[in-house]
């Protein structure tokens, strides 16, 4: 029960917001009810949902923040998984990914062990997936079906551990105020996605990447990334960074995030699918929020790691 | 209590997700006809209905595996409340305690391909849900589709692995005066199909 001021404002400022776009939403609903409306107003009641979880988990600790990711993993990875099509001699590989590479990934970050968390997946568990899958002697598609798989742990597990891997950070001046750090990115990242998905339904005209993502437009995306670059730069203060550095920084997670977001979009063309699933009710699955926080954690983490922790 | 706790723990794994597209979960008695290739498929279904149902809702299953050692037998008998019938032949009418258990106006989980299969597509139905449906005219038989519990934990081997499962319930259905077994086990096989989530 240790809660900056700071992030009290901050959520304050979202259930305003919040409000805001419920009563948007419910004019619109009002004047001209449609498909595209109803689909707004399943992800604004999402919204207040995942906001209240995430207050919740803020005000638990820093542990219930590592436990969440866990989770989110979790539920990330499952949803990736069933997308892909598993033999059954991935059996073992799959079960050791979910079962024990995941926990360990987030108990390592729960003990700040830097040096195991940073390499754990990327060697011990790419190394022991093939093995794994080789030893069930299925050579069918097998460097295919091992890209799958650590591919997967790769996004869903690494990437997405880099969030609550802010918690571990030391750096002057900023003792005990690493959950703001963790909220300052999600609140980039997905205003990010936010923003440039209202930009896009409002100026959008040309499309991004028509065969990649058709729903993506320029507008939306200079849009989004601009204010949210703006929003990063107005938070400076629950960070460790100038005004500017602060902008720079979510300049840097919105590029990054948007480029991600592109990559699992990539992954979904080809699969034949448009969401990775039905978890939130208007957005999809859970790693359809999550694609781009997956790749701009880390570079986050390690950008901030590298010039401002000791 | 264990069977609500084995639901949860389903429910994490595979999302246990039901789509009513043919019918609404609504407290009247049905026969839910099921493709079976995972022993998880019962526990699945009765996961995905509200909790007022599942407590009306029973498997029929196979006296011959369940009945093998004490951890089956209690689990078929006190948690799961199945209804166990004979595959062996041995009786008269095997499917007497099915037609006990619907007079008590329970609904009940059935499999009609007799037993599980390979994954994708079904084996030929048997003819004891046609005995069923001939037996229990008033009683709706409702196809379900389970998507994808076989990866979840096929066939020989002993620990499930987290994947999205959806079931998708079809419209009721109910035996036509004067239809024959075969073109009743078809209408049945192809509800049953036709719920198959496109590829």
């Amino acid at each position: 029960m240790n809660v900056p001021h700071e992030a009290v404002l901050i959520f304050a400022g979202l259930g305003v917001a919040l409000l805001v776009a419920s009563v948007v939403g419910y004019v619109l609903h009002r004047r001209a009810a449609g498909a595209a409306v109803d689909n707004l107003n399943a992800r604004i009641r999402a919204w207040w949902v995942m906001i209240a979880i995430s207050g919740g988990v803020l005000v638990a600790g820093n542990g219930a923040i590592v436990a969440l990711f866990g989770l989110l993993s979790f539920l990330a990875l499952r949803e990736f998984v069933t997308q892909t099509p598993v033999r059954r001699a991935d059996h073992t590989a799959l079960f050791v990914s979910f079962f024990l590479a995941l926990p360990v990934q987030y108990v390592l970050i729960g003990v700040e062990w830097y040096g195991l968390f940073a390499i754990f997946i990327p060697v011990y568990a790419f190394l022991t997936i093939p093995i794994l899958s080789a030893v069930f002697a299925d050579a069918q598609k097998f460097l295919q079906r091992t890209a799958e798989t650590q591919w997967g742990l790769m996004s869903c597990v690494y990437g997405l551990s880099h969030v609550p891997a802010l918690l571990t950070l030391h750096i002057p001046g900023y003792q005990g105020r690493g959950a703001l750090l963790v909220v300052f990115l999600m609140l980039v990242v997905q205003a990010s996605d936010v923003l440039q998905y209202i930009w896009g339904k409002l100026l959008g005209r040309h499309k991004i990447a028509p065969r990649v993502s058709p729903s993506k437009t320029v507008e939306g995306f200079v849009g989004g990334v601009l204010s949210a670059t703006l929003l990063g730069a107005a938070l400076w203060q629950i960070t460790p960074f100038s005004p500017v550095g602060a902008g720079a920084m979510a300049l840097l997670i919105t590029l990054v995030g948007f480029l991600g977001g592109l990559v699992m979009s990539a992954i979904k063309r080809d699969r034949g699918i448009k969401d990775w699933g039905q978890l939130l009710e208007g957005h999809g699955g859970m790693l359809d929020r999550l694609d781009s926080v997956c790749f701009s954690a880390p570079i986050f983490f390690h950008v901030t790691r590298y010039y401002f922790a000791v | 209590m264990i069977a609500w706790i084995l639901s949860f723990g389903l429910r994490l794994l595979t999302g246990a997700h039901g789509r009513w597209s043919g019918c609404a979960p609504e407290p009247v008695q049905r026969i839910y006809c099921v493709n079976h290739t995972s022993h998880l498929d019962f526990l699945l279904l009765w996961t995905a209905l509200p909790g007022a149902l599942r407590r009306t809702t029973r498997p029929v299953a196979a006296a011959d595996y369940w009945n093998a050692g004490p951890v089956r037998r209690y689990l078929i008998h006190h948690v799961f409340r199945g209804v166990l019938v004979d595959r062996m032949g041995k009786l008269a009418q095997p499917l007497e305690p099915v037609f006990t258990a619907l007079a008590q106006g329970e609904s009940l989980i059935f499999f009609p391909e007799g037993t599980r299969g390979p994954g994708e597509g079904l084996l030929p139905l048997k003819s004891g849900i046609f005995h069923v449906a001939r037996e229990c005219p008033g009683v709706d038989l409702v196809p379900v589709w389970i998507d994808n519990s076989y990866r979840v934990m096929p066939k020989g081997v002993f620990f499930p692995i987290p994947l999205l499962c959806s079931m998708t319930f079809g419209a009721p259905l109910r035996l036509l005066g004067g239809e024959e077994r075969d073109s009743f086990l078809l209408r049945l096989r192809i509800a049953m199909l036709e719920l198959q989530p496109p590829q």
